[in-house]
């Protein structure tokens, strides 16, 4: 079994590339993504299958353009019996094609972000609608990264872009005093497609195993139209940072590896290099905020392939920012995991005590077997053995239940 | 676009209102309007007598029955609207964002069906 090659990688970039920057385009003059992506659907099917054997177009977006107006002229003259309103927007997005110069359209996929990340739409679905509007995925691929049934992805997706239309959400960049909040949207949106692509390492799923890429090529897109903003570098660097690590989370026979058991020559290089250039850049622009830190936490994790250690101080201190800044309960886990590295075991489960009436964290698995970690540190098997439990029940991914599994058994005097 | 500014608010916390407040409130709904008519965004407005006034038509099996009081009981009530014509979403919501009712209540921000 072989892969696509890089040449059929670069082809589908290709045309995502073109399709989003041709459904953004088409959305914003007529306000309705859902007949722009009607109009450029059968076109961009066909790139999809032929760029990748018979080379990209020297003019993408023409080639694009081209196709999709003969299917845009086939459905004007199919809907004509329908609704006037669907008619007049089939023809304007006809219009908009005529005027439109396909050799230099553009780059209006970061106004289709806002509008898709507005707070008029559902949080839940912002990442879903931004992973079809502006690369082009299908329903099916979004609903199997999002654990959703297809058949409900897809209804809610049609729902969202019908929501946008009607609701008159517009297409453009928000007001200088609104762009911080209404940036962080869209990076939270792009964070959470990353989260959902990223359980799946071992790559079984091919569908989920791309969606951590496109989450990171749509950290690119916000990078490169808006240079000057920290948080989208800062998130870039992050996701590239996790990303680096995602073939070194398995062991050989496929077991789980926790970050501190990797073997960090693993680790991508390139992709850690370009996440430092990146973060140094958000660093000299001098507004820090949650991706930045979390970026620099990964840093920290990402020196030991040079220096064969983590600088536990470093993590802590980032942390108690992260934690002044979002008052988030899982960064106060995380820090407390942090704090049992430079003050112990004690200090550490201290900390985790601190948070027991977090109900948010009631169902966190990560706390739960932090908390039997620390636990077992200290020798105190009973309750180790009884948060071990809680972590396991709580774990969706067999792989990791399995490796929390054996850390509990660790701790059974009786095991055999 | 036109959107409808539909304001909710608890009509008992306002009957309780000391005076001088509700002048302050009034005040507020004045310039409020005003700004709106200054903008040339206006289209339409107007304040709702509270519920206690208000009559419901509604069919069953077949029968039309008037009754009296509004069509649900809810804790926030309809108090009146702005009818607001803006070029998109964003520029609704900003007008709702300085309407004097979203300190006492909510708005509901809805585009008018274009037929």
């Amino acid at each position: 079994m072989s892969g696509p090659t890089p040449a059929h990688r670069a082809a589908e970039r290709a045309a995502r590339q073109s399709y989003g920057k041709l459904v953004a385009y088409l959305a914003a003059r007529t306000g309705d993504v859902a007949v722009a992506e009607d109009a450029l659907a059968d076109a961009f099917a066909a790139a999809l299958a032929s760029w990748p054997t018979r080379g990209v177009p020297q003019t993408p977006e023409a080639w694009l353009l081209a196709a999709a107006r003969r299917r845009m002229i086939d459905m004007a003259r199919r809907r004509r019996t329908r609704e006037a309103a669907t008619e007049r927007l089939l023809l304007s997005v006809e219009e908009v094609a005529a005027e439109m110069d396909p050799a230099d359209v553009p780059d209006w996929r970061l106004r289709l972000m806002f509008a898709c990340a507005h707070p008029a739409i559902d949080a839940a679905m912002r990442g879903p609608l931004m992973l079809q509007t502006v690369l082009g995925l299908d329903a099916a691929a979004i609903a199997a990264a999002f654990l959703t049934a297809p058949k409900a992805m897809s209804q809610r997706l049609v729902r969202a872009k019908r929501r946008i239309h009607d609701t008159g959400i517009p297409f453009r960049l928000p007001d200088r005093a609104d762009l911080p909040a209404r940036l962080d949207a869209v990076l939270e949106a792009i964070y959470a497609a990353f989260g959902a692509g990223w359980p799946d390492p071992s790559g079984l799923d091919a569908r989920r195993q791309g969606l951590l890429d496109e989450a990171v090529w749509l950290g690119h897109v916000v990078v490169s139209l808006l240079p000057e903003e920290p948080e989208g570098l800062g998130l870039l660097a992050l996701m590239l940072h996790a990303g680096a690590r995602r073939g070194a989370r398995r062991s050989a026979n496929g077991d789980y590896l926790p970050l501190s058991e990797q073997n960090p020559a693993l680790w991508d290089a390139a992709a850690i290099d370009e996440a430092e250039q990146l973060l140094e850049r958000a660093s000299s622009l001098g507004r820090i905020g949650r991706f930045q830190l979390e970026a620099a936490v990964q840093s920290v994790h990402a020196a030991r392939r040079s220096s064969g250690r983590t600088d536990w101080h470093a993590i802590v201190e980032l942390y108690d920012g992260l934690l002044a800044l979002t008052q988030s309960p899982v960064v106060a886990v995380n820090r407390a995991v942090a704090l049992s590295e430079t003050a112990g075991a004690v200090a550490g489960l201290a900390a985790l005590d601190e948070l027991a009436q977090d109900a948010r964290l009631a169902a966190y698995q990560p706390c739960w077997a932090a908390r039997a970690e620390l636990l077992a540190r200290l020798g105190r098997r009973a309750s180790a053995d009884a948060a071990y439990a809680q972590a396991i029940l709580l774990e969706p991914d067999g792989v990791v239940r399995r490796f929390l599994e054996q850390r509990r058994s660790r701790i059974r005097p009786n095991s055999a | 676009m036109q959107y409808i500014l539909a304001v909710y608010g608890d009509e008992r916390a306002a009957e309780s209102t000391p005076r001088e407040q509700m002048t302050e409130i009034v005040n507020a709904y004045m310039a409020y309007t005003k700004a709106l008519q200054d903008a040339k965004v206006l289209v339409a407005s107007n304040r709702l007598r509270p519920t206690s006034a208000a009559t419901t038509l509604r069919t069953v099996d077949g029968q039309t029955k008037v009754l009296d009081g509004p069509f649900a009981e809810t804790k926030e009530q309809l108090g009146g609207y702005y009818l607001i014509d803006v070029p998109d979403l964003d520029a609704a919501l900003n007008w709702a964002k300085r309407c004097p009712g979203v300190r006492h209540g909510s708005i509901e921000v809805r585009p008018i069906w274009v037929m």
